[in-house]
């Protein structure tokens, strides 16, 4: 492998139901920072089935080139043809670095593609940048917490190309817009027979119906199993009302089956990062500590006064969530009018 | 049919975390668990083997100390267990690690394996879709599911917002989710046997069709430049007040905030 044929910074543009996810975004920005510390520049990766008319939208995000892969057998996401639609893209293409968010899908994604390819792979990574390993210049470090966020490592993987990370979502910044900005279109399509690795599809089914996500709420009310009950949530929903805000939930609240997965903050399910972060009845586990402890500012009410909550809450309140939170509802809407 | 789980030993990240006074975490006071996404693979596999009949054989990399899952894996019913061990296979990547266990996997038979989707140290959910590319057959990641049907494996798989439910002709790798089920117990008998039961061990020399350089840290693609523990931000305020007051400290620290 001659490291010096892979040149430029690729993104996978991830879309669902063809809509491209925020994901893609998020990496064409970052994508667009390392790309000028390389001298190079951003290429997003848009596979689907009738997808080409996405490719504009990547464009005013700030892809310099989008690759088009589209094929009847990537309308649905499956692993089998999205590995080689992408591994055939990186074979042909040669990017030096190939970047997929850390979504169900990147991460079911990546892992397969950087086996095909023979490459390495880092995880949910929060900080990217170009720097010098070992005497070696231009090396991507790819930054990422472990053990539940409690290990910081950076990796860089400098003997084989791309180098790959999946990236958590609502880390990365996305760029405004330039309504009307254009980029190169490059269709490509490797051909898809289906063969053994091929899985069929008998059903999809959405399970909620498609709702605000809590990774873009400024404002976040989160609930615990010290709520007590699913109708508890009630008074949540209010106090996020009254201040404008969204309500999300811990992983004990998903596990009782109380409130459905796409509410919930942590290292199994989003990483949030609100102006306010409100938990309530939330013991505090280093998992969903990981998910949120990046909030601005973030308030506790727990009668538990050794919850580890209390250890990443600026504001901490040892009392019962069930009595307070009425009665802060009531106080905030009292000040609005 | 022959069911193949791979199970990792990881410290618990559960109720014996403890922090150092300078905020990083204290990893003498964590115990070694069977990592949960695994046990739920492995409770699934038992489940299967008590519905269809089957034969369910763990396997595990690591320290010799990985021992002491295997055991627990053979108490709660598997039938086989084996150990890839060896030094030149220290400090692999998941890269490396696939590799490692593909290596081990050839030397097998098997209609299904199940891997967890992720350890609970690492987090990366890499190493069981990196296996099934290595050996060749398909993957089906976050089964919240499994059922079989003749020579085909129907898998519930979770995505944010909704399933899928698909259907793979076996042999097929599919990875688990700690919520798919409730492991069941190690029995008492099945603690017995276990203690004593013979546990396969293999090194470097049993591995199948793969090359030293793709092995342990120096055939890992990725490398670590610094590692360190995460100093967490400090804690706040702490207040123990009645509600009315615990209802005017928050206000006043919104008001504070300009968050109202």
């Amino acid at each position: 492998m001659d490291l010096n044929d892979y040149k430029g910074v690729f993104i996978f543009a991830q879309q669902v139901d063809n809509k491209i996810d925020n994901i893609a975004y998020e990496l064409i920005g970052k994508g667009k920072e390392l790309a000028a510390a390389l001298g190079t520049d951003v290429t997003a990766v848009l596979a689907g089935y009738n997808v080409k008319g996405l490719a504009d939208s990547l464009a005013e995000y700030g892809a310099d080139r989008v690759i088009v892969v589209d094929d009847p057998a990537l309308e649905v996401y499956m692993t089998e043809p999205y590995t080689h639609a992408i591994a055939s893209v990186i074979k042909k293409f040669k990017p030096e670095i190939m970047l997929v968010g850390a979504t169900a899908i990147g991460r079911d994604l990546g892992p397969r593609v950087s086996a095909r390819v023979a490459t390495g792979l880092t995880a949910d990574c929060t900080f990217l940048e170009i720097g010098t390993f070992h005497e070696k210049e231009n090396q991507l470090l790819m930054t990422r917490p472990a053990f539940g966020g409690n290990t910081i490592a950076t990796i860089a993987c400098p003997d084989n190309r791309p180098q790959m990370a999946t990236v958590r979502p609502g880390v990365m910044q996305k760029l405004d817009p330039t309504p009307g900005a254009k980029a190169e279109v490059v269709e490509y399509n490797p051909g898809f027979t289906p063969d053994h690795k091929y899985v069929e599809i008998l059903k999809v089914v959405k399970e909620v119906a498609a709702t605000a996500d809590i990774m873009d709420a400024k404002i976040l009310v989160s609930g615990g199993r010290g709520m007590g009950s699913p109708e508890n949530f009630g008074m949540l929903e209010e106090l996020a009302e009254a201040l404008g805000g969204m309500v999300s939930c811990s992983r004990a609240v998903v596990d009782a089956g109380w409130k459905p997965k796409a509410m919930q903050v942590g290292q199994t399910g989003k990483t949030v990062r609100p102006k306010l972060y409100i938990a309530c009845g939330i013991s505090g586990a280093i998992q969903h500590l990981a998910g949120m402890e990046e909030s601005d500012v973030i308030i506790a009410i727990n009668k538990d006064e050794t919850a580890p909550i209390f250890d990443v809450a600026d504001y901490g309140i040892v009392g019962d969530v069930k009595k307070i939170v009425p009665k802060l509802t009531e106080a905030i809407k009292n000040s609005k009018a | 049919m022959k069911i193949i789980v791979c199970i990792k030993q990881v410290p618990d990240t559960k109720g014996g975390v403890k922090f150092k006074p300078d905020g990083t975490l204290d990893r003498g006071a964590m115990l070694s668990i069977m990592n949960p996404d695994d046990k739920a693979g492995l409770e699934a596999a038992l489940t299967l083997k008590d519905k269809y009949g089957a034969e369910v054989t763990v396997l595990s990399m690591g320290l010799p100390k990985a021992e002491d899952v295997l055991r627990e894996a053979l108490a709660m019913g598997a039938d086989k267990a084996i150990l890839v061990t060896d030094r030149v296979l220290g400090g692999a990547d998941t890269w490396a690690t696939s590799t490692t266990i593909a290596g081990a996997i050839r030397n097998l038979d098997y209609d299904l394996i199940i891997t967890g989707r992720q350890a609970i140290d690492g987090d990366t959910a890499q190493v069981g879709p990196q296996i099934s590319e290595h050996l060749n057959i398909p993957v089906i990641s976050y089964a919240q599911k499994i059922e079989i049907d003749g020579d085909y494996v129907i898998v519930e798989r979770q995505f944010d917002d909704r399933y899928h439910v698909l259907k793979a002709k076996m042999p097929c790798l599919v990875t688990a989710l700690s919520e798919l089920n409730k492991p069941r117990y190690m029995t008492p008998g099945g603690i017995f046997d276990a203690y004593d039961a013979e546990i396969t061990q293999w090194g470097r020399a049993d591995l199948k069709d793969v090359d030293d350089s793709n092995l342990g840290l120096s055939g890992s693609p990725t490398k670590i430049a610094k590692a360190s523990d995460k100093v967490r931000k400090g804690a706040g305020e702490k207040v123990v007040l009645d509600t009315e007051e615990s209802v005017k400290y928050i206000m006043q620290k919104l008001t504070e905030k300009h968050i109202i």
